[in-house]
């Protein structure tokens, strides 16, 4: 892994440890402050568990006043903060500082309200995205982003990362999820942005902190919107015999007038491997895989189901198989949530990457993969949220073979490189971070960043909160930006990721 | 007060002391010299809902008419990159020839100023944010810009955003510029994502007077999974000469008695999924013991442009004022209002379009008030000549005015665009 380059240590707040550790134990209760080394050992690193970074202390507030007591303090001191809920994202976003105070929201782990007249749920950030499901599941009811990590990843962190997952064409991503939030700024204000209400009136500060990776301020409380679930969910698995054709096959779905519930795409050396691992009954051999899932009511899912269908046979599709029943429709499902440990099980390592493509240059990306594969001589496999156009490429390769590691991070930057050349972006979901800091000035040029950096400023003006992240500190493109998998050792193995 | 600008062209205002630049670059070096010397400016599109908000304190003007047409326009990628002061009609035009639509359904609000249609440009429309009757279902304006390009108050030319979806790199800046009337970037380029629209629309109108049916009959559409799209109550008009009677012309349809009052909902898909919608409905909303009617197509699709087109208040010269509000205190509100002022109901309970007869200005305070207390907000939209009570136009607290504040200076540090627009001292 590259080297990671790191906002420099204030000295003076090193010197004055004993002397902050005093203070906030007066702000906090002191049993909620983690300052030992063996304490402090599991929050050195977020998801993206290549870097590790001690911080100075742990603290865990236990309320909102809490919150705005410790950031008021450290922004009187001088003290930087990183924010971190589950600690599940994959970008470093949560990396703690050698000299900074880790805010851990854990103990914000309540459901405060289900308001089924407003349709929402009022939560503390640190409850998990499928908690809000299962709270309102027994009414149908349910929230709509689903990133993978769901059953471990903070409803907060989602607001932070503006999450999105497998159904976001046709129901977004947080910022199109939620209605409200409760944040603390850096100088320890506390803001209630929005409510129970659709839409807020003036400058839309909810939006932007949406996915401002935990910059701009620390979320105490979301509200978040309810969708009553829909009457009839039916898929349909694909299979092409080119790549070619099964994209498309996929751009054609979208430009016919069908917006699916979630599309997904998955190429030979996955199918292989996820068959392989899961034992999904996936055409093993088919070139490219596509799952199409549709919502709505049982005629209008049967017509598209047969709309997709046609279409799919025009595109000389090599089988075609539509889910009857609903264990038949997870069953489509099951080779697809374990395409990472598949990977994982393929080679000592694997990096997984995240950059977003117009849909129809689909073939063109993942051909340019191929080539670039060969290139490298590594093992590549690739899937794909083809209904939002968001690409994951997993690179294997052996990290204990330098070589290999060097060239598997050009092969990883040759790619994000490509997206934005194809008119995509170089992060769908999992965010910034530090992971692709140094890539942002791949898709903006120094005012871009300038009118970022100035928001940041105009917010924090001492850059105390979660610096280092997002925005380059080094200005240059370096070749930086993966999920690096050395031998399993990844953070919540356990979780599925897609 | 003349500006040259010799870097590129040269433009100088008309008798008016409106600047027409008509690129990005020519925006840029105006903007430059606007900010260098201090002045401060009204931003114009074509001046479609200038009325909204504040009077802008200047005396220059800069209309951003000129940079109009669509730059690229890729149906099977859902999206629609434009020049921001694009006619909403003309990007209409476009995606209805592939059979897409702007999902957030735009309003109209030429009928409300002079009687006749002017949707205006769609960075003026971006700028209010105002999202049509689908909004409860599709989400707002601010769901559906996917990215821009816009000169910020220094001058330099900046971007956010792209043409893909998902999108996590940066701040999300398109939000932001939603909803700033014109305060913080004069837009040059706008990308907006596009959505197929739906072959049929029909309407169900429930006849009823009861306030408390009608917030139930709410709860349980936005309760439904059968995916309503449009949720209006139009109440009957107050026996008060100073509103105008029109509620019975403007719905005049064969299925509908529009003398009465009435909940209209709307259902969308091809005929077999449309049919399967009310057979749901029926049973959902118990609809055999209520009293009700169907709009076909042909009616329905009228139907829901007038009520987006705001025609019951048609050349209003009371005042006109949107709330949004938590809908479960629909009940509280309908109550205040009684049958003193003329007012429908929108996005299935959450969003009430009222007149204040001038005669009554003094309620406007009264009402927001209330709004305020049961969580929601009120945007005066326009007030009548006589109106001088001074109420703020727009609901803000003490802690968001000045993030706002700080907000608006990282982009516009000189208060260059649109000054007091939104609030005092932004």
């Amino acid at each position: 892994m590259s080297k990671l380059v790191l906002p420099k240590i204030d000295k003076k707040t090193l010197d004055k440890k004993e002397y902050i550790f005093k203070a906030l134990a007066k702000l906090i209760n002191p049993e909620n402050i983690l300052s030992h080394a063996d304490e402090i050992k599991p929050y050195e690193t977020d998801a993206l568990a290549a870097y590790k970074q001690t911080p100075l202390a742990v603290v865990m507030p236990e309320n909102t006043q809490e919150v705005s007591n410790i950031l008021k303090f450290c922004h009187e001191e001088n003290v930087k903060v990183v924010p971190r809920g589950a600690g599940t994202g994959l970008s470093g976003g949560a990396l703690p500082l050698q000299d900074a105070i880790l805010v851990s929201l854990g103990k914000f782990n309540k459901i405060l309200e289900i308001d089924f007249e407003n349709k929402c749920v009022v939560t503390q950030p640190g409850v998990t995205n499928l908690a809000i499901t299962h709270a309102v599941q027994h009414k149908s009811f349910y929230y709509a982003p689903d990133p993978s990590s769901q059953l471990a990843c903070s409803i907060g962190g989602n607001v932070a990362e503006n999450s999105g997952g497998v159904h976001s064409l046709k129901y977004g991503t947080t910022t199109n999820n939620i209605l409200g939030v409760e944040m603390v700024m850096m100088d320890g204000t506390i803001c209630r942005i929005g409510g129970k209400t659709l839409d807020q009136e003036g400058y839309d500060l909810m939006g932007l902190i949406c996915g401002s990776e935990g910059l701009l301020g620390v979320i105490t409380e979301v509200t978040a919107k309810i969708l009553k679930k829909p009457q009839v969910v039916k898929a349909a698995l694909i299979g092409f015999p080119t790549i070619e054709e099964g994209g498309n096959a996929a751009s054609e779905i979208i430009s016919n007038g069908i917006i699916p519930a979630g599309m997904e795409i998955m190429d030979k050396a996955l199918i292989e491997a996820t068959d392989n691992f899961s034992k999904a009954g996936y055409p093993r051999d088919a070139e490219l895989l596509l799952i199409v899932e549709l919502d709505g009511t049982e005629s209008e899912v049967n017509e598209l189901l047969k709309q997709v269908s046609d279409i799919c046979k025009k595109n000389n599709c090599s089988s075609l198989k539509l889910s009857k029943n609903e264990k038949e429709r997870l069953s489509f499902w099951t080779g697809r949530k374990a395409a990472f440990p598949a990977c994982g099980a393929m080679a000592p390592d694997y990096y997984c990457m995240d950059g977003s493509i117009p849909r129809g240059k689909l073939a063109e990306a993942l051909l340019e993969i191929k080539r670039l594969s060969k290139k490298y001589d590594l093992l590549v496999a690739n899937c794909f949220h083809a209904g939002d156009g968001n690409l994951h490429p997993l690179i294997m390769f052996d990290g204990n073979d330098k070589e290999q590691l060097r060239k598997t991070e050009e092969f990883g930057a040759e790619i994000l490189k490509a997206c934005v050349k194809l008119g995509g972006v170089i992060t769908g979901e999992h965010g910034v971070g530090i992971e692709k800091r140094e890539l942002m000035c791949e898709m903006f040029n120094d005012n871009d960043i300038q009118q970022q950096l100035d928001i940041k400023l105009s917010l924090d003006e001492k850059n105390l909160l979660n610096p280092g992240k997002v925005y380059p500190i080094l200005r240059k493109c370096a070749e930086e930006g993966r999920v690096h998998v050395h031998r399993g050792e990844e953070k919540f193995p356990d979780l599925p990721r897609f | 007060m003349s500006i040259e600008v010799k870097k590129n062209s040269q433009i100088f205002p008309d008798s008016n002391n409106t600047y027409y630049p008509e690129d990005e670059l020519q925006v840029s070096s105006l903007v430059k010299e606007l900010y260098k010397k201090n002045i401060p400016t009204e931003l114009i599109g074509t001046g479609s809902k200038s009325f909204i908000g504040n009077k802008v304190q200047s005396a220059n003007k800069l209309s951003l008419s000129k940079l109009s047409g669509v730059i690229e326009y890729l149906p099977e990628e859902l999206y629609i990159r434009v020049k921001a002061n694009t006619p909403l009609e003309l990007i209409e035009k476009e995606l209805e020839k592939n059979n897409q639509e702007l999902a957030f359904e735009p309003m109209d609000f030429g009928f409300i100023e002079n009687g006749k249609s002017n949707k205006g440009t769609i960075a003026g429309y971006l700028s209010c944010n105002f999202a049509g009757s689908r909004r409860f279902k599709v989400g707002s304006v601010r769901d559906h810009i996917l990215g821009f390009r816009g000169v910020n108050g220094k001058g330099d030319v900046i971007k956010s955003g792209g043409t893909v979806v998902k999108n996590v790199t940066g701040y999300d800046l398109s939000k932001l510029v939603a909803g700033s009337f014109g305060t913080l970037v004069a837009l040059t380029e706008v990308t907006l994502k596009v959505l197929p629209k739906k072959r049929l629309s029909n309407a169900i109108i429930i006849y009823t007077e009861d306030k408390r049916l009608v917030n139930e009959l709410f709860d349980k559409i936005s309760s439904s999974s059968s995916e309503i799209s449009g949720a209006v109550y139009v109440p009957e008009e107050p026996q008060d000469e100073s509103y105008k009677q029109n509620k019975e012309i403007v719905f005049k349809f064969n299925d509908l008695d529009s003398k009465v009052s009435f909940l209209a909902l709307r259902v969308e898909g091809d005929k077999v999924s449309i049919d399967e919608r009310v057979k749901a409905l029926t049973k959902e909303l118990d609809l055999n013991k209520l009293n009700t009617s169907k709009l076909d197509i042909h009616q329905s699709v009228p139907f829901w442009r007038k009520i987006n087109n705001l025609e019951i208040f048609e050349q209003t010269k009371n005042n006109l004022l949107r709330a949004v509000i938590p809908p479960s205190k629909g009940n509280e509100l309908m109550q205040k209002l009684g049958n003193k002022y003329k007012y429908y109901i929108d996005w299935c309970g959450s969003l009430y379009w009222i007149e204040v007869s001038s005669k009554k200005n003094m309620r406007i305070v009264e009402i927001k008030e209330l709004v305020k207390e049961i969580g929601g907000y009120l945007t005066i939209i326009k007030t009548s000549p006589e109106y001088d009570y001074g109420e703020a136009v727009f609901t803000v607290d003490d802690t968001r005015l000045l993030i706002s504040e700080k907000i608006k200076k990282s982009f516009d540090p000189k208060r260059v665009f649109n000054p007091g627009k939104m609030y005092r001292g932004i």
